[in-house]
């Protein structure tokens, strides 16, 4: 247990060491200065010329967005052309067919908002094409979507930033060229080198030992895992995502993966201090996500390394902890570990089951997606957490009895309706969503009854996860439920949209409000931000906001099923 | 938005080329240079391919080591867990039943001596492996089915057995199991 201990120590340890130096390599190209990647210049210019757009042209806030939604809108089309027509396209070996409407318009939403809410299994849902160009593609193209947004937020927030706030496509592209290219191919070696497939043909047919029939999925799956983890997509290539031993065939596999998908969202942190010379402000948001962070990974390892009570009721030895929906290779602590990393920051990929994990442990990883600011998704977590330190400053403003402001400018009444209204849309889905899906199953149990795959409370949960899932786009999921169905694929499909470009425009749109504004000089009067005091009440605002309004919902869910079970 | 459209088109095209032409095909050069070529390391027993090496596949009969349950029945083109909740009267009925099956086949094993492991399915219903306790818990069965030594079996295990640096310590169990063939003389 110790040992096991040690190892997420170790995966989180050495996250750190590496995001340090990428935060600062971060702000280093975005500031445009001179950096040893400089010899990928050319290849941009040649991506500028070909997309016929002038990099070094200043944008404005709105324009930002537009040139944001223009492209997005451009990709949904694209994916869902291909969703819709794979079965006919090239690459499709094992003759998968085309996805229904339904399908293709959650699937296509799902990864255009970096969400990966997968309501198909990647082995006979899918075809190489579409992993490739649909999917594989998104998971580049959304993350860099969501590296640039932050950037603009970062560039507003300067001193005397005015309406300058740089280039969309020039952040864009070199988030790709830059970042997310050299560091995927390095993941996506490690992983051929143990083992996991890459290449073209179909599913392999064997006799095992015993000889039984078997077929074997395989197909381009390093280069898509290597993206989906850095980008925080999490869309897994086979069904059972980063259980599957060709997707995530070792402990170390498993913990390179594990720390790619933490890197870029630590890293734009400490990219914030270095951007802005201000690292204490990056220590305060730091300090605030990992103590967040640590609140929620304890409970999970404790419960999940100590076992199921009533299968220890039986008299079983769970001595290696609960084993239901979980892989030897890693065992509980580093499926712990997994659990929460990946629904802190809006990944979602799983290697364990998350619906047979421990019910506190299904509480705390809801809750990771329910704050969806503790570290949170590439680029857009930090905009969830810019969202929380206005709301804490305003109410700092209100209780010391000074004018609310952030880094030298005045939070007005305009900045602050943004600012609630996009922390209030999150529990406002999730909740409606469950609301609205818990009346219908009630209404006609029979009807649905192939929805949940467990009874009582733990049926509640998994409805109540779809949603925060989807809202959080964070698309793990309680996978016993039968979400291939018209109402979900099309709720969940609305609910990702607008969780995930309203949390993009309003932060883009303070941030854009705030740099218009006079500066008012820093004096002894003004609320300083980056202290620790500071930090705890943002902590507490998360908290109010985003945890307490939950609470109900909690408690006839995953509480409700731990006092049972206890 | 319309003079947006066009650059939005013209650099998605661009970066579709390097994004899913380029890289690919670098990761796929360099499978190339990988055990298995990027098409799964196999497995053969007299030139025959018997399984993938980190695929694990089913064995339920009385002379194997048995791998854990699992819920897509090791059928390696449909991956999935059990997503069982934990307090699910259903589920637990299940693991009971599975414990009581165990301890019929295996005569003189103690509840107490089964890892949870041997009742529980796999996150992706393929695991190819077993704690070092769940391959010895089922040693006297194999050695009395097979008419072997229990020590000659029990000796197999520690050759199997990977120590992880920082994870469980985990038994390979096709491997495994071939050892055992050919320690039989199959």
């Amino acid at each position: 247990m110790t040992q096991e201990l040690l190892g997420i120590l170790v995966i989180f340890g050495s996250t750190l060491l590496l995001a340090v130096p990428l935060g600062r390599y971060l702000a280093t190209i975005y500031r445009g200065d001179k950096s040893w990647s400089d010899f990928l210049a050319p290849l941009e210019r040649l991506l500028f010329r070909f997309g016929g757009v002038n990099p070094a042209k200043d944008m404005t806030w709105p324009q930002h967005l537009v040139a944001l939604l223009t492209i997005n809108v451009a990709w949904f089309g694209w994916a869902m052309l291909v969703l819709c027509t794979q079965g006919s396209l090239p690459l499709n070996p094992d003759h998968n067919p085309s996805m229904t409407p339904d399908q293709a318009f959650n699937t296509a939403i799902s990864f255009l908002v970096n969400c990966n809410l997968q309501h198909y299994s990647g082995e006979s849902g899918a075809t190489y094409f579409s992993q490739l160009f649909a999917i594989t593609f998104l998971q580049f193209v959304t993350a860099a979507t969501g590296m640039a947004a932050c950037v603009v937020v970062f560039n507003a927030l300067r001193d005397g930033a005015g309406d300058k706030l740089g280039n969309f496509y020039n952040y864009f592209v070199k988030s790709i060229t830059r970042v997310l290219l050299p560091i995927a191919l390095g993941v996506a070696l490690v992983l051929v080198g143990q083992g996991t497939p890459m290449n073209w043909a179909g599913k392999a047919s064997i006799v095992t030992v015993q000889g039984d029939s078997v077929s074997v999925s395989r197909g381009p799956a390093a280069a898509m895992i290597a993206i989906k983890e850095l980008g925080t997509n999490g869309g897994g290539f086979f069904g059972a995502n980063s259980a599957h031993p060709l997707e995530n065939p070792t402990y170390l596999t498993n913990a390179v993966e594990n720390v790619a998908l933490v890197l870029i969202p630590f890293a734009l942190v400490f990219a914030l201090g270095y951007y802005l010379r201000r690292p204490r402000l990056s220590y305060m948001v730091f300090g605030v996500m990992t103590v967040g962070f640590l609140l929620l990974l304890a409970p999970t390892v404790y419960y999940e390394l100590h076992g199921n009570p009533a299968i220890a009721r039986m008299g079983v030895d769970q001595q290696l902890g609960a084993l239901e929906g979980k892989e030897m290779r890693f065992g509980a602590a580093a499926s712990a570990y997994w659990g929460i990393t990946n629904t802190v920051i809006s990944c979602g990929s799983v290697n364990s089951m998350h619906d047979s994990h421990m019910p506190i442990s299904g509480m705390a990883e809801l809750l990771g997606m329910m704050t969806n600011a503790f570290y949170g998704g590439v680029g857009v977590g930090f905009l969830n957490f810019f969202v929380f330190v206005i709301i804490a400053v305003f109410i700092a403003g209100l209780m010391v009895g000074r004018t609310p402001e952030f880094l030298g400018r005045k939070i007005e009444a305009r900045e602050m309706k943004i600012a609630v209204l996009v922390a209030l849309l999150h529990p406002l889905l999730i909740l409606v969503g469950t609301a609205l899906s818990a009346h219908l199953y009630t209404g006609n149990p029979t009807e649905y009854a192939g929805w949940l795959a467990n009874p009582g409370y733990h049926g509640f949960s998994e409805m109540l996860y779809e949603f925060t899932s989807s809202a959080a786009n964070n698309g793990s999921g309680f996978e016993g439920l039968g979400d291939n169905t018209p109402w979900w694929n099309i709720s969940t499909g609305v609910v990702m949209l607008l969780a995930r470009y309203l949390p993009i425009i309003g932060p883009v749109a303070i941030a854009g409000l705030l740099a218009r504004k006079q500066p008012v000089p820093e004096s002894a009067g003004t609320l300083r931000t980056d202290t620790a005091t500071f930090g705890v009440l943002v902590l507490f605002v998360i908290w109010i906001i985003a945890a307490l309004a939950f609470f109900p919902a909690l408690a006839l869910g995953p509480l409700a099923e731990h006092f049972t079970l206890y | 938005m319309k003079t947006q459209l066009l650059p939005a088109l013209r650099l998605t095209l661009a970066m579709m080329l390097l994004c899913c032409g380029l890289y690919p095909a670098l990761v796929w050069a360099a499978a190339q240079l990988a055990p298995g070529q990027g098409a799964g390391v196999t497995v053969s027993r007299h030139g025959r391919v018997v399984g993938f090496a980190r695929v694990g596949q089913k064995f339920d009969r009385p002379e194997y080591f048995n791998s854990r349950p699992s819920a897509a029945d090791y059928h390696a083109d449909a991956s999935s867990g059990s997503n069982k909740g934990p307090s699910n009267p259903e589920y637990l009925a299940l693991v009971q039943a599975r414990l009581d099956t165990f301890l019929l086949e295996n005569p003189g094993v103690k509840a107490a001596d089964v890892p949870a492991e041997l009742l529980t399915a796999s996150g992706s219903g393929l695991d190819p492996h077993l704690s070092p306790q769940g391959a010895l818990v089922q040693v006297a069965r194999i050695a009395r089915v097979r008419r072997l030594s229990a020590q000659e079996v029990r000796n197999l295990i520690p050759r199997y057995t990977t120590a992880v640096l920082f994870g469980p310590d985990v038994v390979d169990v096709l491997s495994l199991n071939l050892a055992l063939d050919e320690l039989a003389g199959q």
